[in-house]
C-alpha cells in the first residue's frame, strides 16, 4: 500500500487516547525495579572516587566477611573471563587509520579513568547489607592528574595506552579546497566560536538490571530499564560473555524515559548476567540518582569554531567548521558516530550552501562516556548552524527570517556537500507558518511594553533539519556501523480475528501501543482495541534493533506494515477460495474482502477463522494460519525539518531569563496520532529549552569531581519554567516510506535551544553582548550584562 | 519496630527496621510498587502519596514517623470497581503521561493540589507541581490535565 493511500485511512491523524495509559495511572507498571524474583540477591557497585588513578590495591576481605554477603567481584575476578565492552562504530580518520579503540573494561583493570567508574560489585542478601560491605571494600589508589575540558585533553595526562594525546580521531566531510576557494572570494565572512554545554540525560527512571540463571535450563535472563533489547543481547553475547544467543533473554518491560541514556551496554548489566551465574542466583541492581549522574552516559559537550562565506547580499558560499568533541574516557556503543556520522552530515542544514567543509577531533578525558541524548549529533550541528545563521543575518543587516529565506532550499531531492540526500520538504511553508503562529509581526510592539516594564525581549529563530529512521544499513556499514539498521515485525492474526503485534521498536514513553495498533487498525479494518502491540522481549520479539534516533515509526512501523502487506496478499487467496474467485479479482476495503464488480464479499474476521480452522481451504497450495514476518531495512534517512520562534524577556537587573512564547512548526509527514506527536514535541522542546537556560553538567576543571550530579545541582526544568507551547504542521510525506512519515522523538530538543539563544542574543546585543554560551543562567546572563557595560564605558 | 498504618482503606501492621522509609515500607513491604523512587534527594516527587489528606514525598520520611496513618497511594485512587479517578482519567485523556515513572507523584500531587487550591490558575498550578519532575512531557499536558481534572472533581464533590 502507498503512503498516500494510507494516510487516509480510518484511525490515521486520529489521537486516539493511548492504550498503555490505565497501567500507569494505576500504579500497575511494571519497571525494573518493581520485579523481585525468588531468592534475589542485590548487588552494590564501589565506584572510583578518583578522576584519574592507579589501583594500587583493593582488599575485599573484610566486606566479603560481612553479614549476608556472598561474593565481592573486581577487575581480577572478570580478567580473562569476557572481553570489554564493544563500541558499534569505527570511524576512520583522514589520515586513513582507525580510531583508537582502548579497551573498556568491565571492572577497573588497574586504573579508573573517570569518578564513577567501576571498581567492585558486591552481591548480598539485602541491599542494606550490600550497601554496608561495598564501604568496607578497601582501595588503595595512586591518585594521577585529570583532565576534564576537550581543550586541555592534548596536553593531559593520557587515560590510554592506545592514545598517547588522548585523541580518539580526526575525521572530516566536504570539499576543503573547493570551500577554502569559496572562502577567498567571499564579500563577507561570519565567524562564530561556541560551546555544547554537556547535558545529563536524567530519565526519571534511574538504570536498572535483574541478572538469573537457571541452572536446569542453563539459560540466562536479563531484566533491564533498556532501549533496544536485542542490541544489549547481541552485544553482550557476541562482544562480552561468548555466550550462544539462544541461551540468553533480555526483557526490557515498562521503562521509565531513556533519551539516549538507555541504548548502551553498560558494564553493570553485564557483571549481573555474568555474576548470576557464578552465584546461581538472581542478583538486582538499582542506581540510586546520584549514581545515575556519575555513571550513565552523558551527552553533547563540543567546542566548535564556524565561519560562513556568503556574497554581498547575504547569499551562503560556503561553510567551514572545526569542532573538538569529548567522548569521555570510554567509547560508549555509539559515541563515535555522534560528533561525525550524525553531525557532519547534517551541517548544510535547510540552506542550498554549496560547499560545507567540517573537521572534528575527538578526545578521551576524565569524565563520564559521552554518547547519544536526545537527538544524538543533530542538536549540535542545528545549534552551531543556527546560532551561525541568525549572526551572519544580523552582520549583513537582514532579519533572522530575511537570511533563513534567501537561503533556503527549495528543489527536492536535493544533495547536500555533506554526504545526504534530502528526499522532501518546504521549508518556506514552516517558516510563513511559524512567524503567523508566533504573532512575530507583533514582536516590536511586544518588545516596547517589556521595556516600558524596564525588561529587555528578543525574538530567535532556528530553522532545523535531521536525519532519522536510522538508516540503510549498507550505508550505515559503509560509514563504519558495526550492526545493521533495520527493524523487524511480526504480525499474528488469531482465529478471531483479533491481533498482536510483535515489534523490535521499544516504547519507553512514546505510545507505541497505540500508535502502532491503530497502523494495523487502519489496515485491516478492526478496531484498535482488537490490537495488542509486544515489544521489550528477545523471547517473544523475533528480533529488533530497538528505539532510537526517532526511528521507531518510520522503521518499526514500516517493517509492520511490510508484514501486513503479507497478511493481506494471504488473505485474499483465502477469501478468493471461499468466494470461488480468482484472488487477482480480490479487494480488500474497510476491513472486508470484495470480489471486484460483484457483491460477494467476506469479512476478515471469517478469512481469519478459515486459516486456523481450514475445513474448506486450498490446502495444496496454501499453509494454515495467518502469521507474517517481515524485515524492512530502509532505502535512505527520513528528513523531518521546521522553523522554531521563540520570544524571551530578560531582567537586566536579575538577569533572569522567562521564556514568553515558543512557536514550533515541525514537518514529519503523515502522522498517526497527533496527540502523541505532540506530547513528543513539548517534551524535546523542554528539554532544549532546559540546555539552553538552566541545564549543565559540570566537573571541576581540575579535579574531575561531578560538581552537578544531583537535582539539588543540576536544574532539571520544572513545571513553572514554560509557557504553553504553540504548535504548528506542515506535511510533504515522505517519499520511500510506506507510511510518509518521518520521526517526531527528537525535534523538539534539536530545534529549540538555538531559538533560544537566539532570542537572548537578540535581547542583549542592543547593549553589546556579542556572544553568549548555553546555559543562560541568570547568573551568567547578569554578567554578560556588566561586562558589556564596562566595555562600553571603557 | 511496630508500626501501623492505614494503607488505601487497608490496615497494615509492620515489622520494620528503624531506618526504613515510608516508601520502602510502600514499595518492598506491602508490595506497593506505583509509588516511584526517582532520585535520593527528595527534589523529583516520583514518591509523592497522600498521608492524612496532605501530599507527602515518602521517599523523606521515616515509616516510623507515619506510624497511626492513614495513606493513599496511587494504587488507592481509582474507585472498587476500576473506574479511574477523575484525575487519573484526565491525565489520560488529555495526554499528561509519557513513560508513566513520574506519573503516581505527579496524579497524587495534583489530587492534593486541587483539593487545597481549588481554583488554581495556570500559573498557580505550574508553581504548585514545583516539587514534581517530568522529563517526557514538557508540563503542558499536565497542566491540562490538571485543569480538566479539578473541574471534573469540582463537578463530582
Amino acid at each position: 500500500m502507498g503512503a498516500s493511500d494510507f494516510a487516509g485511512l480510518p484511525h490515521i491523524g486520529e489521537a486516539v487516547r493511548r492504550k498503555e495509559d490505565y497501567r500507569f495511572l494505576t500504579g500497575a507498571g511494571q519497571y525494573t525495579d518493581d520485579i523481585n524474583l525468588a531468592h534475589q540477591r542485590h548487588a552494590v557497585f564501589v565506584r572510583s572516587p578518583h578522576a584519574h588513578a592507579a589501583i594500587k590495591s583493593i582488599d575485599t576481605s573484610r566486606a566479603a566477611a560481612m553479614p549476608g554477603v556472598a561474593r565481592v567481584f573486581t577487575g581480577q575476578d572478570v580478567e580473562g573471563k569476557m572481553g570489554g565492552l564493544p563500541c558499534g562504530w569505527l570511524i576512520t580518520s583522514t589520515d586513513g587509520t582507525p580510531m583508537k579503540e582502548p579497551p573498556h573494561p568491565i571492572l577497573a583493570q588497574g586504573k579508573v579513568r573517570y569518578v564513577g567508574d567501576h571498581v567492585a560489585m558486591v552481591v548480598a542478601d539485602t541491599l542494606e547489607q550490600a550497601k554496608n560491605a561495598a564501604e568496607a571494600v578497601e582501595v588503595e589508589y595512586d591518585v594521577l592528574p585529570a583532565v576534564v575540558d576537550v581543550r586541555d585533553a592534548a596536553k593531559g595526562s593520557a587515560l590510554h595506552e592506545v592514545a598517547p594525546d588522548n585523541h580518539c580521531y580526526k575525521w572530516a566531510l566536504g570539499d576543503k579546497a573547493q570551500t577554502d576557494a569559496a572562502f577567498a572570494n567571499a564579500a563577507h565572512v561570519t565567524r562564530l566560536d561556541l560551546v555544547n554545554n554537556r547535558l545529563i540525560p536524567n530519565a526519571l527512571e534511574p538504570r536498572a538490571a535483574i541478572g538469573a540463571y537457571s541452572r536446569a535450563t542453563d539459560e540466562y535472563t536479563l531484566y533491564v530499564a533498556n532501549q533496544n533489547p536485542h542490541v544489549e543481547r547481541l552485544l553482550m553475547t557476541a562482544f562480552v560473555l561468548g555466550l550462544p544467543e539462544h541461551k540468553v533473554r533480555v526483557i526490557a518491560p515498562d521503562v521509565g524515559g531513556g533519551f539516549g541514556s538507555k541504548i548502551y551496554l553498560y558494564a553493570e548489566d553485564v557483571c549481573l548476567t555474568w555474576a548470576a551465574r557464578q552465584l546461581n542466583c538472581a542478583i538486582k541492581w538499582t542506581a540510586e540518582r546520584s549514581e545515575s549522574f556519575l555513571s550513565d552516559a552523558h551527552g553533547r559537550d563540543h567546542v566548535s569554531h564556524a565561519e560562513m562565506a556568503m556574497d554581498k547580499d547575504g547569499k551562503f558560499l560556503a561553510m567551514r567548521v572545526h569542532t573538538d568533541a569529548n567522548l569521555g574516557a570510554y567509547l560508549s556503543t555509539f559515541s563515535t558516530a555522534i560528533p561525525t556520522i550524525l553531525y557532519g552530515t547534517l551541517l548544510a542544514g535547510q540552506y542550498a550552501t554549496p560547499q560545507v567543509y567540517v573537521e572534528v577531533d575527538a578526545w578521551f578525558t576524565n569524565t563520564a562516556p559521552v554518547d547519544a541524548y536526545r537527538g544524538a549529533g543533530r542538536p549540535e550541528a542545528t545549534y552551531l548552524l543556527e546560532r551561525l545563521v541568525s549572526r551572519c543575518g544580523w552582520d549583513m543587516g537582514l532579519s533572522q527570517a530575511e537570511i533563513r529565506r534567501r537561503n533556503f532550499i527549495t528543489q527536492f531531492p536535493y544533495q547536500t556537500p555533506v554526504a545526504l540526500q534530502y528526499d522532501i520538504g518546504d521549508y518556506h511553508a514552516c517558516i510563513d507558518q511559524a512567524e503567523q503562529l508566533s504573532e512575530a509581526a507583533g514582536f516590536a510592539a511586544r518588545r516596547q511594553a517589556s521595556e516600558a516594564k524596564g525588561l529587555l525581549r528578543g525574538i530567535g529563530y532556528s530553522s532545523y533539519i535531521e536525519a532519522c529512521g536510522l538508516a540503510p544499513s549498507n550505508i550505515a556499514g559503509a560509514l563504519g556501523a558495526r550492526a545493521g539498521l533495520f527493524e523487524c515485525g511480526e504480525v499474528r492474526v488469531h482465529p478471531t480475528g483479533s491481533v498482536t503485534v510483535f515489534t523490535g521498536s521499544h516504547s519507553h514513553g512514546q505510545g507505541h501501543e497505540t500508535t502502532f495498533a491503530q497502523v494495523v487498525a487502519a489496515r485491516l479494518g478492526i478496531e484498535v482495541d482488537a490490537v495488542e502491540v509486544v515489544h521489550g522481549d528477545t523471547g517473544r520479539v523475533p528480533f529488533g534493533m530497538g528505539t532510537y534516533g526517532s526511528r521507531s515509526l518510520s522503521v518499526g512501523g514500516a517493517a509492520i506494515m511490510k508484514a501486513l502487506d503479507k497478511i493481506e496478499a494471504k488473505a485474499k487467496k483465502i477469501a478468493a477460495h471461499l468466494m470461488e474467485a480468482s484472488d487477482a479479482d480480490i479487494d480488500f476495503v474497510k476491513g472486508e474482502f470484495i470480489v471486484r464488480g460483484t457483491d460477494k464479499k467476506v469479512p476478515f474476521g471469517q478469512v481469519a477463522l478459515t486459516a486456523y480452522v481450514p475445513h474448506n481451504y486450498p490446502l495444496e497450495t496454501l499453509e494454515p494460519g495467518l502469521n507474517e514476518t517481515a524485515f524492512y531495512d530502509p532505502t535512505n534517512f527520513t528528513y523531518p525539518a521546521g522553523t522554531y520562534i521563540c520570544e524571551v524577556e530578560i531582567d537586566p537587573a536579575t538577569g533572569v531569563t522567562r521564556v514568553d512564547r515558543f512557536t514550533a512548526v515541525d514537518d514529519f509527514g503523515t502522522i498517526i496520532n497527533p496527540m502523541i506527536v505532540e506530547g513528543q514535541v513539548h517534551g524535546g522542546i523542554a528539554q532544549g529549552i532546559g540546555q539552553a537556560l538552566m541545564e549543565n553538567c559540570v566537573y571541576d576543571r581540575d579535579s574531575g569531581q561531578l560538581l552537578s550530579g544531583s537535582f539539588m545541582d543540576y536544574t532539571m526544568p520544572r513545571a513553572d519554567d514554560f509557557p504553553q507551547f504553540r504548535l504548528g504542521h506542515v506535511c510533504t510525506p515522505c517519499t520511500h516510506n510506506p507510511l510518509g512519515s518521518k520521526g517526531c522523538g527528537e525535534a523538539g530538543a534539536i530545534g529549540s535551544p538555538p531559538a533560544v539563544i537566539n532570542a537572548v542574543l537578540d535581547a542583549l546585543r542592543p547593549l553589546g553582548v556579542q556572544d553568549f554560551d548555553m546555559p543562560a543562567t541568570p547568573h551568567r546572563v547578569w554578567e554578560a550584562l556588566q561586562s558589556a557595560r564596562k566595555a562600553a564605558q571603557a | 519496630m511496630q508500626v501501623h498504618l492505614t494503607v488505601n482503606g487497608i490496615k497494615a501492621d509492620l515489622d520494620l527496621p528503624p531506618n526504613t522509609l515510608l516508601v520502602q515500607a510502600l514499595r518492598e513491604h506491602l508490595q506497593l510498587t506505583g509509588t516511584h523512587v526517582g532520585c535520593d534527594t527528595a527534589q523529583c516527587g516520583a514518591c509523592t502519596v497522600i498521608l492524612n489528606g496532605h501530599a507527602v514525598k515518602s521517599c523523606n520520611m521515616l515509616a516510623a514517623q507515619a506510624d497511626g496513618a492513614d495513606i493513599t497511594t496511587i494504587e488507592g485512587l481509582a474507585q472498587a470497581d476500576g473506574t479511574l479517578h477523575p484525575m487519573q482519567a484526565a491525565f489520560k485523556d488529555c495526554h499528561g503521561l509519557q513513560c508513566g515513572f513520574c506519573t503516581p507523584g505527579m496524579v497524587m500531587s495534583a489530587v492534593d493540589l486541587c483539593r487545597h487550591t481549588p481554583n488554581a490558575s495556570e500559573e498557580q498550578i505550574r508553581a504548585l507541581l514545583d516539587g514534581n519532575i517530568c522529563r517526557c512531557t514538557g508540563y503542558q499536558n499536565i497542566v491540562r490535565a490538571v485543569q480538566q481534572g479539578a473541574a471534573a472533581m469540582a463537578a463530582g464533590a
